[in-house]
């Protein structure tokens, strides 16, 4: 009697050892799920403090060698940079003169249409090149040089579309329009002292 | 050009060599469907100014540019 006992037990015992043993794999899976391990730990992205600024290193090289050296110059000392526009006049002889109408370029800021025989503010352009494939709702921004290139490629190329494209608004929506002013002075000073020579060409 | 990052480089190659331009269209096409603009550094021939030129499929590549840059699509802001 014992001995029948003892082998009903031994059979009990190996019918459920398979379904013990998945039982417990189950349990390690959902222990290790819970616990990130150390590879887990390495993926998550660590704060670099000096990755925009490489990134805004970059991204003022890529705009050097885009623009001419006066833009370049433009930019480096004073922040921002003039595009013409490109709709230019015709006269009635069939010269082609400069466009009546120019922008200010600003790193993250509007784009702002002036006048600059009369140096008259017309509007400002707010546009912007979201991420949209980054998370945070494409609210990702672009190196303030990239954003300027970005915005010097789109007038330069296809002026229309980048304006059609902006939220246009009288000047000092966002814009200081005595800043703006101010911006235009030294612009003319800069050129100025530019066309004398006292403006270093080769300074980086 | 990548927000956050700045300038990456996504492919690189000598377009008259097969493999290396059948490269190139995949990923000038890839940017393009995510949604980027296409622009190649050019100088105008008549104003001699330097300017962008957008291209809007790869055949419209200048022969000459060195390089095609990727940048996000303008959206009102």
């Amino acid at each position: 009697m014992l001995l029948a006992l003892l082998a009903l037990a031994l059979i009990a015992v190996a019918l459920a050892a398979p379904m013990a043993a998945r039982e417990a794999r189950r349990w390690r899976k959902r222990r290790s799920g819970r616990r990130p391990t150390a590879d887990a730990a390495l993926d998550v992205p660590m704060y670099d403090p000096g990755r925009e600024r490489r990134a805004e290193q970059r991204a003022r090289e890529l705009l050097r060698s885009c623009v001419n050296d006066e833009e370049w110059g433009m930019y480096r000392d004073l922040g921002f940079i003039r595009v013409e526009g490109r709709h230019v006049r015709r006269a009635a002889d069939g010269r082609v003169s400069r466009a009546p109408y120019a922008y200010l370029v600003y790193p993250h800021k509007p784009i702002v249409a002036y006048v600059p025989e009369s140096g008259q503010l017309l509007s400002e352009y707010c546009v912007e090149f979201p991420d949209l494939g980054a998370g945070m709702g494409g609210r990702s921004r672009l190196p303030a040089s990239d954003d300027v290139l970005a915005k010097w490629m789109a007038l330069t190329s296809d002026e229309a579309r980048v304006i059609r494209r902006a939220n246009m608004h009288l000047v000092g929506r966002q814009l200081d329009p005595a800043r703006v002013r101010r911006d235009l002075w030294r612009l003319a000073e800069w050129e100025r002292r530019r066309s004398s020579g006292a403006v270093g060409r080769s300074a980086q | 050009m990548k927000p956050g990052h700045g300038e990456v480089l996504l492919a690189e190659g000598d377009p008259r060599v097969r493999q290396d331009e059948e490269r190139l269209v995949r990923e000038f096409r890839r940017q393009l469907d995510e949604g980027m603009w296409a622009a190649v550094p050019t100088v105008n021939a008549g104003s001699g100014r330097r300017e962008a030129e957008l291209i809007r499929e790869y055949g419209e590549i200048p022969p000459e540019a060195e390089r095609v840059i990727f940048f996000p699509r303008a959206s009102g802001g």
